[in-house]
């Protein structure tokens, strides 16, 4: 209480500091209220707010004939402006005041209803009666009652409104209009009206909708027309307005989410598709909020409980995060910064949003293995990594960012990790640098769609353009992570890829990819809770065991929005496309260097089987063709497989293969089933099985990849080329075995 | 990556002597294998031969960081320890200083112990000695050097300075951008 509640009213007071302080509440309410309070005149505990209503609309005329007589000029501004106000409110004939007159009303019925004393009840501050009341009450209060009054009135004459033409606002009010006729119809029917029956939403006019871009809606206005429109949507047969799409009930909405909450079109448009309108609402709001802080104990140092005893000590209130996590603890509030404790500088703990526990929960390294972390930085995954594995075996933690491995590099020394090498590079250079790994985390660089809590600006920079680049990226970064995996590891031949976004094209589309062109499998995550991934999203469809994938979401996990996919490699072979002709020549016992090559051209690959790796002495060299579909200038040759030493019938064969790129195409197109033909006379199990042990033979020799790459491209150049007379023979053979 | 020069693992074991004394042998030899030092871009780094093979696949340039780097020579060819060096300097510690609850945020915050600050220390410290700082709830909080030795230390007024601060852990949060 800062201000006297009677100016007029002068109290002596005695010297000194104490005396000049206002004294408590129950002293000053004792001047005013003269009835005492006790609990058996207890009708004072009901609120005022009724009483005040009836007041006014009895003492309307009073106040009136006060608000013009008096001359003070506080109360002159005041009428000026809310003069204003009203003009404005009137234009506006608001829902809030359809509404304010329904819910007055219906409040006057309660009143009604209710038999207490309207003489003996007593307003705020016990006034007895209104002529007085307004010179006691203060001039704020006085506008207050006064706007109060003339908002009924306003309400009891929005019927004369309806003709009125006001240009600015006419589309909201002809929608409000329209609102209050219905209103006052229902009232007359039935005077217990619901009020939730009485608005029906209306869709604006086209020509009014284009005056609404131009000028700023007020935001409870559309917030209050996205949830009636939800509504409508959600018992489109019911509630439809007649003769509307429902396309123009969705065109509305897009446009009011994106005023209301700041997106732009693109981005709503995509979240409209991913989520039911009941939950679009909640995703939306829950990306106006933060996530809760989270820390994970750093078990290399300390344990959780120590930890959390230690935190409360020093005033931080928390909890452990949840069933499913050991380490995590949820911070509630701290009174200091928990980003810069001792225990934090000692490395007992680090902050890290809950979401960020599940791949690497999803990876489970096993102590000994060798790691590695693609993209990194800050450090948070690794570190979890690391104390995981007990700071045993090897984690090569790389990230393209030089910048950000500074923190990288930070983690890792404060937390104790001794088992880690940092590196720069970028992550589609990795099988060549270093290949054979156990586990492999791609924490793919992303849209960012998921924590739009923690980075607003997506909610608008993002666009299509953004996404396809993010989803390339990711491709190509995924199969890079897959070469590295080592598939014959004794305890793992993991990849967790993960994603800190919600869109489909990002997530379920790249996994998916990734299945058709390589040797993996996905399998259960060990996340119990989480969505399930899509096997279907609109015009695509998707692998089945797409399901094993999760997905997690801010307003029903409250984690970031995140994605996560556990892969098996089950072999090491790296499937070509089913338009392979087999080619022995035995000249070039290379190994193929052109991996990333291959995978461009055909969406399809024959995966190998789960057989085991056929000895290498039965591997042959297999050219590659462009598929003839393709079309494609660009042609892919591969040469696999140590020395060939294949049965004799197939050489001629192979030599005619063995043609320059157009040419090859050529006969791809002229005789493409011929061609066909020939491949599936030979067993397809010799194939893969070629396929197979070449890869097989190359991967043992990964890491001289570089060396030997370079020595069979310039030879193979060499045998590529095709005389004329060979090319007729070859044509002939084609038609031989037609 | 290269392995240390004989003079430049002089210099370094003589520094880390001044902490740890002869317990550098229990860094070498250690019961799950071998761990040896290696210089990169001027900074030594600690690791175990596993990692020691790995690393050499990446490339000079690319390389950023393996296993714990201990410190770095400076530009006049003299060791400087780094915090991140800690938790192996902790445990074979030879001389510890305790500091008092009060004086902990001092030293996380770069400044020198005072005898105010002074909870504990050990029997027999040098002057000049190297000291790891401890806070009374055992935990390293960094290292130093003493400026006086325990008997003299008894005998001083409280504003003066007892240990000369060369490294704490609070350099993770002020000189993230140094570690590397």
């Amino acid at each position: 209480m800062g201000r006297r509640l009677d100016p007029t009213n002068k109290v002596k007071r005695g010297p000194g500091k104490k005396a000049k302080k206002q004294q408590g509440a129950e002293t000053e309410l004792a001047k005013f209220i003269t009835d005492g309070f006790t609990d058996e005149n207890s009708k004072w505990l009901k609120p005022s707010k009724r009483k005040r209503k009836i007041d006014e609309a009895e003492s309307e005329d009073d106040s009136d004939e006060h608000w013009e007589e008096t001359e003070e000029e506080e109360e002159e501004e005041e009428e000026q402006q809310q003069q204003q106000q009203k003009q404005k409110q009137k234009k506006k004939a608001g829902k809030d005041q359809g509404k304010n007159n329904e819910k007055s009303e219906v409040k006057m019925e309660e009143v009604d209803d209710d038999d207490d004393d309207d003489e003996e009840m007593v307003d705020d501050y016990g006034a007895p009666d209104d002529g007085s009341a307004d010179d006691a009450l203060l001039p704020i209060e006085r506008a207050a009652k006064k706007e109060q009054k003339m908002k009924e009135t306003m309400g009891l004459e929005s019927d004369d409104d309806d003709d009125d033409d006001d240009d600015e606002e006419e589309e909201e009010e002809e929608e409000k209009d329209d609102e209050d006729e219905d209103a006052d119809m229902d009232e007359d029917d039935a005077v217990q009206a619901n009020i939730e029956e009485i608005d029906k939403f209306k869709l604006p006019v086209a020509d009014e909708t284009e005056r609404e871009g131009i000028l700023p809606l007020d935001l409870k206005t559309i917030h209050q027309r996205i949830k009636d429109n939800i509504d409508v949507l959600c018992n489109f047969s019911t509630k439809r307005e007649e003769g509307k799409e429902r396309a123009e009930y969705i065109s509305l909405l897009k446009r009011d989410l994106c005023t209301y909450y700041s997106y732009n079109t693109f981005l709503i448009e995509k979240l409209i598709d991913l989520f039911p309108l009941s939950e679009l609402v909640d995703f939306l709001e829950a990306n106006e909020i933060h996530r809760p802080v989270t820390i994970r104990t750093n078990t290399l140092k300390t344990r959780r409980r120590d930890l959390a005893q230690a935190l409360i000590n020093r005033g931080v209130n928390l909890d452990p995060l949840g069933k499913w996590s050991k380490v995590g603890l949820v911070i509630y509030d701290s009174s200091v910064p928990i980003g810069a404790t001792p225990e934090y500088l000692a490395g007992q703990y680090m902050l890290q949003g809950a979401s960020s526990f599940l791949p690497v929960m999803a990876l489970s390294p096993q102590e000994g293995e060798l790691v590695l972390d693609m993209s990194c930085a800050p450090g948070g995954k690794t570190s979890y990594i690391a104390q995981l594995m007990r700071n045993t075996g090897m984690i090569v933690a790389n990230d393209a960012n030089a910048e950000r491995l500074k923190s990288v590099v930070g983690n890792i020394h404060r937390l104790g990790v001794t088992n880690t090498v940092v590196c720069n590079y970028d992550g589609r250079q990795f099988p060549k640098v270093m290949g054979g790994f156990d586990r492999v985390l791609l924490d793919a660089p992303c849209s960012g769609t998921g924590v739009i809590a923690k980075d607003p600006a997506v909610k608008t920079s993002k666009d299509e353009a953004d996404i396809q680049r993010s989803a390339h990226l990711q491709k190509e970064l995924l199969l890079s992570a897959i070469d590295s995996v080592n598939a014959e590891s004794p305890s793992g031949g993991y990849l967790v890829y993960c994603t800190c976004s919600i869109m489909v094209e990002e997530n379920e589309w790249v996994v998916d990819y990734a299945l058709k062109k390589r040797n993996v499998k996905l399998v259960p995550t060990g996340l119990d809770f989480g969505k399930e991934g899509f096997t279907r999203f609109k015009e695509r469809r998707f692998h089945p065991s797409l399901k094993l994938s999760r997905r997690f979401y801010p307003h029903s996990h409250n984690m970031d929005g995140f994605f996560v996919a556990k892969l098996k490699k089950f072999s090491n072979v790296i499937p070509t496309t089913p338009f392979m002709i087999v080619n022995v020549s035995c000249h070039t016992n290379c190994f193929s260097a052109n991996i990333d090559e291959e995978d461009s051209e055909a969406p399809e690959a024959t995966a190998a089987t789960q057989s085991p790796p056929v000895k290498p002495s039965k591997s042959d060299k297999i050219s590659k063709t462009v598929p003839g579909k393709a079309g494609s200038a660009k042609e892919k040759a591969q040469h696999n497989g140590t020395a060939a030493k294949e049965k004799a019938k197939i050489k001629p064969k192979g030599k005619k293969n063995s043609t320059t790129g157009p040419k090859q195409a050529k006969i791809a197109k002229m005789d493409p089933e011929t061609v066909k033909g020939a491949e599936a006379k030979k067993p397809t199990v010799k194939t893969t099985e070629e396929t197979e042990t070449s890869k097989a033979g190359k991967k043992t020799g990964s890491r001289f990849e570089k060396k030997q790459g370079k020595k069979t491209k310039s030879h193979l150049k060499g045998k590529k080329r095709m005389g004329k007379n060979k090319f007729k023979k070859l044509k002939k053979m084609l038609q031989k075995s037609e | 990556m290269r392995p240390l020069t004989d003079e430049e693992t002089k210099i370094m074991f003589e520094k880390l002597s001044k902490y740890i004394g002869e317990n550098i042998k229990l860094l070498v030899d250690r019961p799950d294998g071998t761990y040896c030092f290696r210089l990169h871009n001027d900074r030594v780094y600690y690791m175990s031969e596993k990692i020691l093979k790995l690393a050499t696949n990446v490339s000079r340039d690319k390389l950023v960081s393996v296993g714990t780097c201990f410190g770095k020579f400076t530009k006049t060819n003299k060791f400087r320890l780094h915090i991140t060096a800690l938790d192996f300097l902790a445990p074979y510690a030879k001389f510890k200083v305790w500091v008092k609850p009060g004086a902990e945020q001092s030293f996380l915050y770069g400044n020198h112990v005072l005898k105010s600050g002074l909870g504990r220390i050990t029997e027999n410290t040098m002057q000049y000695q190297g000291v790891v700082v401890y806070s009374m709830a055992d935990m390293p909080l960094g290292f130093g050097v003493a400026a006086k030795s325990t008997q003299e230390c008894r005998r001083m007024d409280p504003m003066s300075i007892v240990v000369f601060h060369q490294a704490d852990v609070g350099e993770f949060i002020r000189n993230e951008d140094t570690l590397t």
